[in-house]
C-alpha cells in the first residue's frame, strides 16, 4: 500500500498550516454550543424532583468524563500512527493530548467528588467510575512523567507511544476489573446517570455540551499541537515562512 | 569460522540458563525480594493488631501488595546490567528474534522471583491465620499472578532503561498496569482463605490465567520494541 | 548527526573510518548495523535493503561495541558460550581456540571480573571470531591494548579479509593493513564506486 499521501499531511509545514485554518471552525462552535448547553442545563432545565440543583453538576461532569477516555484513545492511536509510520507530527498531537486528558480526568474526579457528597454524603465514595477514573489520571501522569524523563525527543516520542499503546489494551480490562471488584464488595451504589425517563429540556444541553466540549478538545489540542510542531523544528526554514505569512 | 546457526528454542534455552547461572552465583541477590516478601508481610499484624479474625481478614490484601511490590523490587534490574555492558545490543543484533531472547530473560526472571514468591505466600498466609488447606489456593493464585507481574514489568523495565533514577517512575507506569493481577489476585487468595472450592473459587483464577495468557502473548512484542527505543 | 554519506565495500576489503571524535563514527556504525534508524537514505548489503530482512543481515554481520559484553560471574570460557552460542553453535574447541588465537590461553576458567581492560577487548575479539559474520562492524578495536594486541588485530581483521570477509572500522589508531585490502573513509561525500560483495 502507498502511504504516500499519510507522510505528506503529516509534514510539519502542511500541519502547521493546515491546523491554524482548522482552529477557528472547532473553537467558535465549541464556545457557543458550551454557552447554549450551559444556559439550557442550569437556567432552563427543571430541577430534578429528587436530588433538585444537585444534579445540574452532570452538565459538567459527564462530558468531562467522556473526554478523558476519548483522549486517551485519540492519543495512543497518533503515538500508534507515529511509531509505525515514524511520523513526527502524529508524536506532537500524541504529546498534545496527554495534558489536556489529565486535566479533564481531573475536572471529572473533582466534580464527580462534589456530586458524591450531596448524593452519598461523603466525598470519596470506593464508587467503580471513581476509582477507575483515578486510575486513568495514573496512566496520564506515568505518560507524562516518561516523556519528561527522556532528553532525547525522538526516543521520549517512541518510548511514550509503546506505553500509550499498552495503556490502550489495559485500559478497558482495568475498568472491567474494578467493575467486578465493586460488583462483590459493595451493594450497588446509587448510579450516577440512571434516569431513564429524562426530559429532553434536560438531555438536549448535555448533548450540546458533549458535543461543545468534544470540538473545544480537539481546538485546544491543535493549536498545542502546533505549538509543539514549531518548538521541534525551531531552526528550520519553512517556519520562518509560515511565521510571516500568519503575522 | 563455520558453524552452525543456533535454532530460536536453543537460542531461547541458552539465555535462560544464562540468567539462572548469574543468579545462582549471586543468591543474596534473587533472595532479596522474598526477604522483602517477608517482611512486609510482618509488618502488617505489627501495624495492627494481632487478633486472629482480623488478621486473616486483611490476610489477602496484605499478601498482594507485598508480592505486588517486592516484583515491583526486582523488575528494575531485569534489563540494567545487561544493557549497561552490551550484552542487550548483541542480542539485537544476533540475528535471532530479539523479542523472543528478552522473554526468555523474563521468564529466567519469573523462576527467580515469581515462584519463590508463590512458595513463600502460602508461609505468609499460615502465619496471618489462613486454614491450611487454603493453601493451595494461595499458591496457585500467586502462581497464575506473578506471570503477569513479570511480563508487565517487563515493558515498564524496557521503557525506564536508561532513564537515571527510573525507580519511581516505574512504579507509576507498572503500578495502574497491575490493578487487574491485583483485584483477581486477592479475590481469588480471598476465597481460597474463606474456604470457597470448585466453581467458586474457579473464576478468579481463570481471570488470572486469561491475564497471563494476553500477557505472553502480547507483553514481550512490547518489552521487546521498547528495549529496542532505548538502544537508538 | 552524519549526513551526505555514500560509499559501497567489497568482499575482500577493509574501510577504516579515522574521522576526529564527535563527527559520529560510532552513530554510522550503529546506523549500519539496522540498531539506529536511518533518517534518509538507504543501507543495503548482498544488493538488498538491509531492513527487509533485518534478521537475515545480522546473521552475517558482527558488531563489536565498545562494550565488551561480558559477565563478571561467569568464566571466560562460559561468557563465549552464551555470547557467541545464541548466534552460531560452537563447541569448547573451537572456543579454546579462539582464546588461543587472542592469546589467553589458560585463562578459559578464570572468572571475566579478573580480566584488565584489554584482556577483556581480547575476550570481545574472540567472541568476534566465534560469532562467524562476514561483516565486521568494530567500534575502536584497538582501545586498551597494547602495542601486541593492536598488532593481534589488525592481524585478526587481515586475515578474516583476505579470507574474503568484509569489515568496516571505526578507529583514532588505524590498524596497521596493507593497502592492497584497506581503504580510508574520508569525512566528506565519498563518490567511489565499487561492486558488492
Amino acid at each position: 500500500m502507498n502511504w504516500v499521501w499519510l507522510h505528506r499531511f503529516g509534514s510539519p509545514p502542511y500541519f502547521y498550516r493546515w491546523a491554524g485554518r482548522i482552529v477557528p471552525w472547532l473553537a467558535w462552535p465549541a464556545a457557543l454550543l458550551i454557552l447554549a448547553g450551559l444556559y439550557g442545563g442550569l437556567v432552563l432545565a427543571p430541577a430534578d424532583y429528587q436530588q433538585g440543583d444537585g444534579y445540574r453538576i452532570i452538565y459538567v461532569h459527564v462530558p468531562s468524563a467522556w473526554l478523558s477516555l476519548m483522549i486517551y484513545t485519540v492519543m495512543a492511536l497518533a503515538a500508534a500512527v507515529g511509531l509505525i509510520w515514524r511520523i513526527k507530527v502524529a508524536h506532537a498531537v500524541a504529546a498534545s493530548c496527554a495534558p489536556i486528558g489529565a486535566w479533564f480526568t481531573g475536572v471529572g474526579l473533582v466534580t464527580g467528588m462534589l456530586w458524591g457528597q450531596p448524593m452519598w454524603g461523603t466525598y470519596w465514595e470506593w464508587d467503580p467510575r471513581l476509582v477507575f477514573y483515578l486510575v486513568l489520571l495514573f496512566f496520564y501522569m506515568g505518560y507524562s512523567g516518561l516523556r519528561s524523563a527522556i532528553d532525547d525527543t525522538t526516543r521520549a516520542d517512541r518510548a511514550a507511544a509503546v506505553l500509550a499503546i499498552v495503556g490502550a489494551v489495559n485500559v478497558p480490562i482495568v475498568h472491567y476489573s474494578v467493575i467486578w471488584w465493586n460488583s462483590l464488595h459493595q451493594p450497588p451504589s446509587l448510579a450516577l446517570t440512571s434516569k431513564p425517563t429524562m426530559p429532553a429540556s434536560m438531555y438536549v444541553p448535555l448533548l450540546l455540551l458533549f458535543l461543545g466540549f468534544t470540538l473545544f478538545f480537539y481546538a485546544v489540542m491543535l493549536t498545542r499541537a502546533r505549538a509543539e510542531v514549531l518548538r521541534r523544528e525551531r531552526g528550520g526554514n519553512w517556519i520562518r515562512a509560515a511565521l510571516e505569512t500568519t503575522r | 569460522m563455520s558453524g552452525v546457526k543456533t535454532s530460536a528454542p536453543r537460542a531461547f534455552f541458552l539465555v535462560i540458563q544464562r540468567d539462572l547461572r548469574l543468579a545462582f552465583r549471586r543468591p543474596g541477590e534473587w533472595l532479596q525480594p522474598v526477604a522483602f516478601f517477608a517482611i512486609v508481610t510482618l509488618l502488617f499484624p505489627l501495624a495492627l493488631d494481632p487478633e486472629p479474625a482480623r488478621l486473616r481478614a486483611l490476610a489477602p490484601g496484605a499478601l498482594w501488595v507485598a508480592a505486588l511490590l517486592s516484583s515491583l523490587l526486582a523488575i528494575e534490574f531485569l534489563y540494567r546490567d545487561d544493557g549497561r555492558d552490551g550484552t542487550l545490543e548483541q542480542f539485537a543484533l544476533s540475528g535471532q528474534s530479539f523479542a523472543s531472547l528478552l522473554f526468555a530473560k523474563t521468564v529466567a526472571h519469573w523462576f527467580l522471583t515469581g515462584v519463590p514468591l508463590a512458595i513463600a505466600a502460602p508461609i505468609a498466609a499460615l502465619a496471618l491465620g489462613a486454614p491450611p488447606h487454603s493453601l493451595s489456593g494461595v499458591l496457585l493464585a500467586l502462581l497464575l499472578g506473578s506471570v503477569s507481574l513479570s511480563l508487565i514489568g517487563a515493558i515498564g523495565a524496557g521503557l525506564t532503561l536508561g532513564i537515571r533514577r527510573g525507580g519511581a517512575l516505574l512504579s507509576l507506569l507498572v503500578l495502574p498496569l497491575s490493578i487487574p493481577t491485583l483485584v483477581f489476585g486477592a479475590r481469588a487468595t480471598e476465597l481460597a482463605i474463606a474456604g470457597a472450592s470448585g466453581a467458586e473459587l474457579a473464576a478468579p483464577l481463570y481471570l488470572l490465567g486469561a491475564l497471563a495468557v494476553l500477557g505472553v502473548t502480547l507483553a514481550p512484542l512490547a518489552a521487546a520494541a521498547a528495549v529496542r527505543i532505548s538502544l537508538e | 548527526m552524519v549526513r551526505g554519506l555514500s560509499f559501497e565495500l567489497d568482499a575482500g576489503r577493509a574501510l577504516q573510518i579515522t574521522w576526529p571524535n564527535g563527527a559520529g563514527k560510532t552513530s554510522l556504525l550503529r546506523a549500519l548495523s539496522g540498531l539506529l534508524h536511518v533518517e534518509s537514505g538507504s543501507i543495503h548489503w548482498l544488493g538488498r535493503s538491509i531492513f527487509g530482512d533485518l534478521r537475515a543481515f545480522h546473521d552475517d554481520m558482527a558488531f563489536c561495541s565498545h562494550e565488551p559484553g561480558l559477565k563478571p560471574d561467569l568464566t571466560i570460557d562460559e561468557n563465549l558460550h552464551f555470547a557467541a552460542g545464541v548466534r552460531r553453535r560452537c563447541n569448547i574447541n573451537e572456543r579454546h581456540a579462539a582464546l588461543a588465537r587472542v592469546g589467553l590461553t589458560g585463562l578459559q576458567d578464570d572468572p571475566a571480573r579478573r580480566l584488565s581492560a584489554g584482556q577483556q577487548r581480547r575476550v570481545a575479539l574472540a567472541r568476534l571470531c566465534l560469532q562467524g559474520a562476514t561483516l565486521w562492524l568494530l567500534d575502536e578495536p584497538a582501545a586498551h591494548l597494547d602495542a601486541q594486541g593492536q598488532a593481534l588485530v589488525s592481524q585478526l581483521v587481515s586475515e578474516h579479509v583476505r579470507a574474503g570477509g568484509l569489515a568496516l572500522i571505526a578507529t583514532n589508531q588505524p590498524l596497521a593493513l596493507a593497502p592492497d585490502i584497506s581503504d580510508e573513509l574520508p569525512p566528506a561525500r565519498l563518490a567511489a564506486r565499487a561492486g558488492p560483495a
